[in-house]
């Protein structure tokens, strides 16, 4: 065996620079291009609803719990607050989504009983139940990462989707469709 | 018109590299007739510096009379801002930080086509070639895409404001002393193109690049230094380093520079690691614009809708390709004719400096890998975060070795050596370094790996690194030895505070009433008052505290709570009250529904040393470039002569050629 | 470091979103306490540190204003306090959020170039080095 010649085995890592540049340009150039996704989906969808019991957070509707999720029916969890701006705007959708038959619970994120009264009043109530999550327990406990998200459980307490910012027009049908999805069991 | 002015100025500019271009490829490719077009080259690069600077200054001068008819203006600034940030608000935003970045180049570009003499002229055409092409990249960003003398249709009768976190004097100098350091990269990027060009890769270049990239490197120190101070102390929970994307762009360039500025050395003096240090001023600046690219694009600043302009990032995307994809191929066509110079021994002042670089270059390897890591899992629509637990480990892999070395190296000599020689003198520091992982063990149960390895290996080397100096005539000893061990001892001292800061720091976070007393560490903090207070633009509740140290003299403490209206924010501002041995940090935050203040309290022990430390490792870098500049002019001088004696006795022998 | 230019990145974010509207509520009682034995405080605080807040911008949950770090940091307290193990809180954040909220990254099929990396850079620099030393120089050469 004669010793290794020096130049084939310089060459390759002489190159080694500009192709990695060039996996760096395809990788960036592919982020680029990519509708931006900045939203943290929940890993939670698919599986139960953790446990938990929320004291109400208006008078005129009870809180809820998680046995409320158990009775069958599929039902929207709408997490929302007074102070987040595009929980208004995803009211009237909210309200069409309410007349369309199907129970919508809401739970106030760091909310105040007086805000949320004041709310409720401006922008409609579709909540069947309100429950006030001061400690974002029931926020972390699915996996949400901000106000206002809205999660499609089955009737037996499983998340089955998951709905990331307000929910504007167009979305409400994809909304319903989904509830319809969640009625088959998995 | 002064906006007019501004861009007209601009344009001019970009002709004239335009021109520089032109000439220097038809000189170079034309062959012989260098006085012709090569003329053209010199002083088509030395006028671009004042054109842009001028332009740069009709933008201070709009920001400064809060011109809104100005689109950058009237969304960046406000005519209540205090002056200074008026004038800093300058560069806070993307158009003029872009302008910034231009200027500090052309700058760059007059003064190495004014100073530098000593290539041989076809190389340093090949030089100003490649300065010329990669500034029209940016003239060219800043006319067609960024361009900061906008107008708009009609005035505005208010601006929007600047961000209240970016109203603070570390933002007066921070962003300048990085794009500094940034963009002064780009001048050992033309070199080592100019150098690949033209096949003139020797000891000559290493010492024509070298003093840019010193300079660079500097600012580069100063600037990261002075940005981790200004993080510790406005963000309002003593954190000083985060890992965070934007911080990583910064730390990238400083890696390739530090490692380049490390083989330029063994290159000037031993012929050695010739496309290694090619390579790495291609990377060096590669890193300055990829850690742009990365936070003006967008990309990835994560979590939430961004306004984040897809044109802007296509357009550095493309500069990118085109001068670090071009660079990059020229290198793999022409390194391989580029002999690698010089071997040597595994023990010997060169191995260590390789040992070094290959340190160097796997941290700023692991640093963009792991940056990037998030988007290129996002690309399999998975989303993972990379942080400090990663970083830390996978850093100290590589820097603990880095730091063995660094505290030998300097001792070694070139070439060839030998252990038994330089053993004696190490037991010192050997045998300290031990003794404090016993004691911290001993006396600090339950201190963690690398804070415990950090305060060893700070203090070790901290004294190895003034080894060489031991046995020398201290004032005749040259500048650049100073700078290097100024500069290793320097990063002992920051290293020191980092360990200390990690391992030692004590929190308190309390809600206190008024008259309530807290203890952190050594101190007794009393919350005295909590006032109202008002500033220019902001208005804020001020906490009085009393602190003693150990039962000491008080000292009194007012960190506030502000508001600021434009645009609406509340930021903390911290109070510090610095002894030699350490810092206290004290945060008021909001006050409870009990009438209670929250309070965050920090004992950071020996905290300073960090960006002390980051400071003298800067002023090492000025001694080594002061001493390699004089080095410089005593030998144009001594040339100079010889080249006179030579005309008065034509007929003289060989003259020899004066010693390095 | 420069953060600055992350800041200015948040304030594009904040003009583009003007819903950047806060809540009225006190922090959750162990978003600004800590727990009364310093132990597992300590052990809270680690975790702290490399949990992403979901609502920030690159910043860990131990050194973030946000009201949902505040919660997140109550749920880590109170969690420790209970007697959990850190590791489990982690796994239980990563359940809900996937691996975007830790910023130590697992051993995935995914993740593990980030972790073969050193070891690859280490045997590229022997491989590309081993040429460049040599092991006598010949007595007299130079």
């Amino acid at each position: 065996m004669s010793a290794p010649d020096k130049k084939p085995g310089k060459r390759w890592a002489i190159w080694l620079p500009l192709v990695l540049f060039g996996g760096f340009f395809v990788l960036v150039m592919n982020g680029l291009v990519r509708p931006a996704d900045r939203d943290i989906e929940s890993a939670m969808v698919g599986k139960t609803l953790p446990e938990f019991t929320l004291a109400a957070g208006s008078q005129e509707r009870p809180g809820l719990a998680t046995d409320d999720f158990r009775k069958g029916d599929v039902r929207l969890l709408n997490i929302f607050a007074s102070w987040c701006v595009p929980c208004a705007a995803e009211a009237p959708q909210l309200d069409q989504i309410a007349r369309a038959g199907v129970p919508i619970d809401g739970v106030a994120i760091r909310d105040r009983e007086q805000d949320i009264a004041r709310f409720l009043a401006r922008y409609g109530n579709p909540f069947a139940t309100i429950g006030k999550d001061d400690i974002s327990e029931v926020q972390l406990g699915i996996g949400s990462s901000g106000v206002p998200e809205t999660f499609v459980i089955d009737g037996t307490g499983t998340i089955r989707y998951q709905h990331i910012g307000p929910i504007m027009e167009r979305d409400v049908q994809t909304i319903l469709a989904e509830v319809k999805k969640a009625e088959a069991p998995l | 018109m002064i906006a007019e002015t501004g861009l007209a100025l601009l344009w001019f500019a970009a002709a004239l590299a335009l021109l520089q271009l032109f000439a220097s490829v038809m000189t170079l490719v034309g062959g012989q007739s260098e006085a012709e077009m090569g003329g053209v080259v010199r002083p088509a690069a030395i006028m671009q510096g004042p054109l842009v600077a001028l332009s740069f200054l009709m933008l201070m001068w709009l920001f400064i009379r809060t011109d809104l008819s100005v689109l950058l203006v009237a969304s960046n600034s406000h005519s209540a801002k205090p002056f200074i940030f008026k004038l800093a608000g300058t560069w806070g935003n993307h158009e003029g930080s872009m302008l910034l970045w231009v200027t500090v180049m052309a700058l760059s570009g007059s003064f190495v086509a004014l100073v530098e003499r000593r290539l041989p002229e076809r190389t340093m055409i090949a030089t100003l070639a490649a300065q010329a092409f990669v500034s029209l990249g940016f003239y060219a960003f800043l006319l067609f895409s960024s361009n900061p003398f906008e107008r708009l249709p009609t005035p505005v009768p208010e601006g929007n404001g600047l961000n209240p976190l970016l109203q603070d004097i570390g933002l007066a100098f921070h962003p300048p002393t990085l794009y500094i350091g940034y963009v002064g990269l780009s001048v050992a990027f033309s070199f080592a193109v100019g150098a690949l060009l033209t096949r003139e890769v020797g000891p000559a270049f290493a010492r024509a690049m070298r003093p840019w990239v010193l300079g660079s490197w500097i600012f580069l120190t100063i600037g990261i230094t002075a940005g981790s101070y200004w993080a510790y102390y406005e963000l309002g929970w003593g954190g000083w380093w985060f890992w965070d994307p934007v911080e990583n762009a910064s730390l990238m360039p400083w890696l390739a520079a530090t490692a380049l500025l490390h083989s330029a050395s063994v290159l000037a003096s031993r012929d050695a690691l010739r496309t290694w240090t090619i390579m790495l001023g291609v990377i060096a600046f590669s890193m300055s614009m990829v850690g742009t690219f990365l936070v003006r694009s967008g990309i990835l600043t994560s979590v939430h809708a961004f306004a984040v302009d897809p044109e802007r990032g296509s357009f550095i995307l493309a500069l990118l390709a085109i001068y670090i994809g071009g660079a990059l191929a020229l290198f793999g066509a022409r390194a391989s004719t580029v002999n690698e110079g010089k071997q040597f021994s595994l023990v010997s002042r060169e191995a260590g400096l390789v040992v070094n670089n290959v340190a160097l270059s796997a941290i700023l390897g692991i640093v963009l890998l792991g940056t990037l890591y998030p988007l290129l899992t996002e690309a399999f629509d998975t989303k993972v975060s990379v942080g400090p637990p990663y970083f830390n480990p996978v850093g100290a892999f590589f820097a603990i070795p880095m730091i063995v070395v660094m505290a030998v190296g300097p001792l070694l000599r070139w070439r060839r050596d030998s252990f038994d020689r330089i053993a004696k003198a190490l037991i010192l520091p050997a045998v300290l370094t031990a003794a404090v992982i016993v004691g911290a063990v001993v006396l600090a149960p339950g201190i963690r790996v690398l804070p415990l390895l950090g305060l060893a290996l700070s203090i070790g080397l901290g004294i190895a690194s003034l080894l060489p100096l031991l046995g020398r005539n201290l004032l005749r000893t040259p500048l650049a030895t100073w700078g290097m061990v100024v500069g290793h001892f320097g990063l002992a001292v920051a290293l020191f505070g980092m360990a200390s800061e990690s391992a030692f720091s004590t929190e308190k976070l309390v809600a206190a009433d008024i008259g309530d007393t807290v203890e952190v560490g050594p101190w007794t903090i009393e919350l005295a008052g909590i006032e109202p207070v008002a500033g220019p633009n902001w208005t804020a509740i001020e906490a009085n505290m009393i602190a003693r140290y150990e039962g000491g003299d008080p000292v009194s403490l007012h960190p506030q709570s502000r508001n600021f209206t434009q645009p609406p924010m509340t930021t903390s501002e911290s109070a510090l009250s610095t002894r030699w041995n350490g810092q206290l940090y004290a945060v008021v935050g909001e006050e409870g529904l009990d009438g209670r203040w929250q309070l965050r309290l920090w004992w950071k022990p020996f905290v300073p040393l960090i960006w002390i430390g980051g400071l003298i490792v800067a002023l090492g870098g000025a001694l080594a470039l002061i001493g390699r500049l004089l080095g410089d002019m005593r030998k144009a001088h001594q040339v100079r002569r010889i080249a006179e004696r030579r005309e008065e006795r034509p007929m003289g022998g060989a003259m020899p050629e004066p010693a390095e | 470091m420069s953060r600055i230019l992350a800041c200015l990145a948040l304030f594009a974010a904040m003009l583009s979103v003007p819903a950047a509207a806060q809540d009225q509520l006190p922090p959750a009682p162990y978003a600004y306490r800590q727990l009364e034995d310093p132990a597992q405080e300590q052990k809270a605080q680690d975790l702290m540190e490399t949990l992403r807040c979901l609502k920030c911008q690159s910043q860990s949950i131990a050194d973030s204003d946000a009201s949902m770090a505040g919660d997140m940091r109550n749920q880590v307290r109170l969690r420790i306090k209970a007697g959990e193990d850190p590791e489990a809180i982690r796994a239980w954040l990563v359940e809900r959020y996937g691996d975007y909220v830790s910023y130590k990254p697992e051993l995935t099929a995914l993740t593990w170039p980030l972790f073969a990396a050193p070891l690859v850079l280490l045997l590229l620099a022997l491989l590309l080095l081993r040429k460049r030393f040599t092991r006598r120089l010949p007595v007299g050469e130079e």
